[in-house]
C-alpha cells in the first residue's frame, strides 16, 4: 500500500523526525561508476570559460540597461528592460548557484564576489542560502529536509504560476531580509545555518537591505520609478526564465528516494537558455557529481547518460509531460512519474523506494 | 616507532591527487602535493559523511565532493562554508618508496575554522 501520511515540509517537524529514523537523511546515494581519471578531467576547473561567460553577461546587463535608461518614457525601453530583467531576475539564479558551488571559476575570489553580487540580484541571503543549497544536496526531495522544494505535494498550482511572476518570491525574500537584518533567523533556518554563521547572514542582510533604501531614497529624489525598474523589480518582472527552468529540475517526480535518477530531470534546452541557465538543464548529471563545474556537464552527460533516464528534448516536452502528473497529485499526493531506465542502465535500488514506487506512474 | 603504518607506495598517488586508506576501522585520505609531498588527513570531510578521496585536490586545497567544502590539506585547515571544523592531519614520511603514516594525530579534533592553523611536522 502506498503511504498517505500528509507531508510536513517543515524541517524540524514530523517528516524531519522520520527522515532521521528511516535513513533518508543523510543518506548515502547512488552514482553511476565513472573512472577517478575521468572525473578528474571533469572536475577540473578553469577560469577561462567562466570569464569569458562573465564579461559577456555583464556586457549584456549593461548594454540592456544603458539602451532601458536612453529609451526611458518610450515604449522602445521594453525590449531592452525585458532582456535586463532576465539577465538580473534569471541568469543570475544560475550564477549564484555554480558560483555557490565554487566550480564556475578556479580562482575563489572570483567565485565568492559573482556569488555576491548574484545573491543581491536574487534578494537571497548569500550566508542562509549557501547552507540550505548544502542541504539540498544533503537530502535532495527528502521531505521535512530539504530546504528548497518548489513545489511541494499537493501541489498548489496558482502558487506555482504565480512564481512565474516573481510576486511570491519577492513578497518572502523582502521581508525575509528585513526580518533577518533586524537579527531573527527562524527555526528552519537555524536547524541548517551552524550558529558559528549565522552573525554572517544577518550581517550581509543588513548590507542588501541599506542598498535597497539607498535606491528607494534615489527614485523618491529623482521622483522617478527609474531606479527601482533598475534595482529590485527585476526581480519580479525578469524572473519568469528562471522559474520555467529551475521547476523542471524535480517537479512531478518522486521524493523520499536515494537515487536523483528517480526525482531529478534533465532536460535538453536551446543555447539561449543554457547560457541564461549555465548549463543546469543536465541536473542529473549536476546533482549525482556536483564537482563538475558547468562547463563540462555535457561531457559528463556523454559519458553516463547510458545510465540515466532518457532526457526530455525540449522544455516544452517537459511541460506536457508535467502538468497530468501535477492534476493527479492535486487527488492523490503519493502520485509521482517514475521515469523509464534505458536498457544499459543500472536498476533502481529499491531498499527505500519499495513504499513510494506503488504510487509511481507507469 | 608502532604507530607508522604504510599506506601505500609512492606510486599509488598521482601528482596532485589523493587515495583513500583504510586502517583499524578508520579511513585516511592520503595526499601527494604538486612539489611531490606527501600528507595525511582523516578520510571524511568534517561537514558531513563524504570521503575526501573522492574529491579534487588543486594545489594545497582538497576539495570535498559532496558540497565542494575546500580544506588546506597540509594543515587541515577548513577554508570556510560550508566546513567549518578542521580536518586532523596525521605525520607522513616517505621510506624506501613507502607511505608511512603515524595514526595517532598531530591535532586535536575538533579545531574551529576561526582558530590558528597548525604547524605540520613531517
Amino acid at each position: 500500500m502506498a503511504d498517505t501520511m500528509k507531508r510536513d515540509y517543515s524541517l524540524v517537524g514530523e517528516s524531519t523526525r522520520r527522515a532521521i529514523e528511516t535513513g533518508l537523511a543523510s543518506a548515502e546515494w547512488y552514482h553511476t561508476d565513472v573512472s577517478r581519471k575521468a572525473m578528474k578531467e571533469l572536475m577540473q576547473r578553469s577560469d577561462g570559460p567562466a570569464i569569458r561567460d562573465t564579461v559577456i553577461w555583464i556586457v549584456a546587463i549593461l548594454g540592456s540597461a544603458a539602451g532601458g535608461i536612453y529609451f526611458w518614457g518610450t515604449w522602445w525601453c521594453v525590449p531592452f528592460f525585458f532582456v535586463y530583467g532576465v539577465l538580473y531576475g534569471s541568469s543570475s539564479d544560475s550564477r549564484w548557484h555554480e558560483c555557490g558551488h565554487g566550480t564556475a571559476f578556479r580562482t575563489r575570489w572570483m567565485n565568492d564576489v559573482v556569488y555576491q553580487i548574484a545573491s543581491f540580484m536574487l534578494m537571497r541571503n548569500p550566508v542562509t542560502w549557501r547552507w540550505s543549497h548544502a542541504r539540498h544536496h544533503t537530502d535532495t526531495i527528502i521531505v521535512g529536509r530539504d530546504a528548497e522544494i518548489a513545489v511541494m505535494r499537493p501541489p498548489d498550482l496558482l502558487r506555482a504560476a504565480l512564481a512565474f511572476t516573481g510576486i511570491l518570491d519577492f513578497r518572502y525574500s523582502l521581508p525575509a531580509l528585513v526580518r533577518q537584518a533586524f537579527g531573527t533567523l527562524t527555526p528552519d533556518e537555524k536547524s541548517y545555518v551552524p550558529e558559528m554563521e549565522q552573525h554572517k547572514a544577518v550581517i550581509a542582510a543588513r548590507w542588501h537591505v541599506a542598498i535597497y533604501i539607498a535606491t528607494i531614497a534615489l527614485a523618491l529624489y529623482m521622483w522617478s520609478f527609474l531606479p527601482l525598474v533598475l534595482i529590485g523589480l527585476p526581480r519580479l518582472y525578469g524572473t519568469w526564465h528562471m522559474v520555467m527552468t529551475g521547476l523542471l529540475q524535480h517537479i512531478g517526480l518522486a521524493d523520499n528516494v536515494v537515487d536523483h535518477r528517480l526525482n531529478t530531470r534533465t532536460v535538453y534546452m536551446n543555447p539561449i537558455s543554457r547560457f541564461i541557465y549555465w548549463n543546469m538543464n543536465y541536473h542529473v548529471e549536476h546533482h549525482m557529481f556536483p564537482m563538475v563545474p558547468y562547463h563540462a556537464l555535457p561531457r559528463l552527460h556523454e559519458l553516463i547518460k547510458h545510465d540515466l533516464p532518457v532526457p526530455n528534448p525540449s522544455i516544452w516536452h517537459a511541460y506536457r509531460e508535467v502538468w497530468p502528473v501535477l492534476l493527479k497529485q492535486l487527488r492523490y499526493e503519493d502520485y509521482f512519474l517514475k521515469r523509464e531506465l534505458p536498457p544499459t542502465a543500472r536498476p533502481y535500488r529499491g531498499e527505500f523506494h519499495e513504499v513510494n514506487m506503488s504510487a509511481a506512474a507507469e | 616507532m608502532a604507530d607508522w603504518v604504510e599506506a601505500c607506495t609512492v606510486d599509488d598517488v598521482e601528482e596532485e591527487d589523493v587515495i583513500r586508506f583504510d586502517h583499524g576501522g578508520r579511513t585516511f585520505a592520503i595526499y601527494r602535493s604538486p612539489d611531490d609531498e606527501f600528507f595525511a588527513t582523516d578520510g571524511f570531510c568534517t561537514h558531513e559523511k563524504a570521503h575526501l578521496a573522492d574529491g579534487l585536490v588543486m594545489g594545497d586545497i582538497i576539495e570535498c565532493p559532496k558540497h565542494n567544502g575546500r580544506f588546506n590539506y597540509k594543515t587541515g585547515q577548513a577554508k570556510g562554508a560550508p566546513v567549518c571544523v578542521n580536518l586532523v592531519t596525521y605525520p607522513v614520511k616517505v621510506e624506501a618508496g613507502k607511505v608511512l603514516i603515524r595514526t595517532t594525530s598531530q591535532q586535536s579534533q575538533g579545531d574551529k575554522i576561526d582558530e590558528p592553523e597548525k604547524t605540520h611536522d613531517r
